[in-house]
């Protein structure tokens, strides 16, 4: 996995919390950081690429490994 | 490109009704939309600070219930006293465990993320409810305050 400037552990969450935590740390971040969101929620693949879409931040990667969905969102 | 906005009318006062409008509305803000809800009838309890939400399987055969116990157990058996309290614990509990947020919690998310309260003022008087009862920063108007801003909404939602 590429390089991530921080780290959210959604894990056990269910929708739409992994969302909105996601939302709450980039908002502290500065453009262009990327966020390394780790989600167990099945729903959040079609999720961060629907919130990527229409909040204009960049969904770098979106990839399962091992039961756990790992999602790269620079920050626009 | 102007900010989108969502209009939600809520007005049912259970548990399992209580998600619907502060899920929505608090996807819709961290999506970058303005939010408001406008909370009438039964909806009102959503903004009580002491959240007393219960859900009934009386009235709704769509309702799982533990054990297969829509299969055998009689419809009438759920008219118990405290069947009720029962079945919102372990709706409570289902829901912890499934990493389901709280109505508070998902509440609390939505002022944060700048949502607008609305409550009927009609409906708080028809009711006697005590404002001092509702959460800091709900906002107090009627149904043409409702429609200045529902008017102007891309999606608006009667839930």
């Amino acid at each position: 996995m590429a390089d991530f400037d921080q780290e959210l552990d959604a894990s056990g969450l269910n929708c739409p919390l992994p969302i909105l935590r996601a939302k709450k740390t980039l908002n502290a971040m500065a453009s262009s950081q990327v966020l390394h969101v780790i989600a167990t929620d099945p729903g959040s693949v079609k999720d961060f690429d629907a919130f990527a879409k229409q909040t204009g931040n960049e969904l770098v990667e979106s990839k399962e490994d091992s039961g756990k969905f790992h999602f790269l969102i620079k920050k626009s | 490109m102007e900010q989108k906005k969502l209009a939600i009318i809520a007005t049912k006062g259970s548990l399992d009704w209580a998600y619907p409008p502060f899920i929505l509305a608090s996807t819709a803000a961290a999506l970058g939309y303005e939010v408001q809800i406008f909370f009438t009838f039964y909806g009102l309890q959503l903004l009580k600070k002491k959240l007393a939400l219960e859900v009934t399987p009386l009235g709704n055969p769509g309702m799982p219930m533990p054990m297969g116990m829509d299969k055998w157990f009689p419809v009438l058996g759920l008219t118990l006293p405290g069947m009720q309290g029962m079945m919102t614990s372990m709706m409570k509990k289902k829901m912890q465990s499934k990493g389901v947020a709280s109505v508070d919690e998902l509440r609390d998310l939505c002022q944060e993320a700048e949502v607008k309260l609305i409550a009927c003022q009609m409906t708080v008087d028809l009711f006697d409810l005590n404002t001092a009862d509702f959460i800091d920063g709900v906002e107090y108007a009627g149904a043409a305050a409702f429609f200045e801003f529902a008017g102007e909404s891309d999606i608006c939602l009667y839930i």
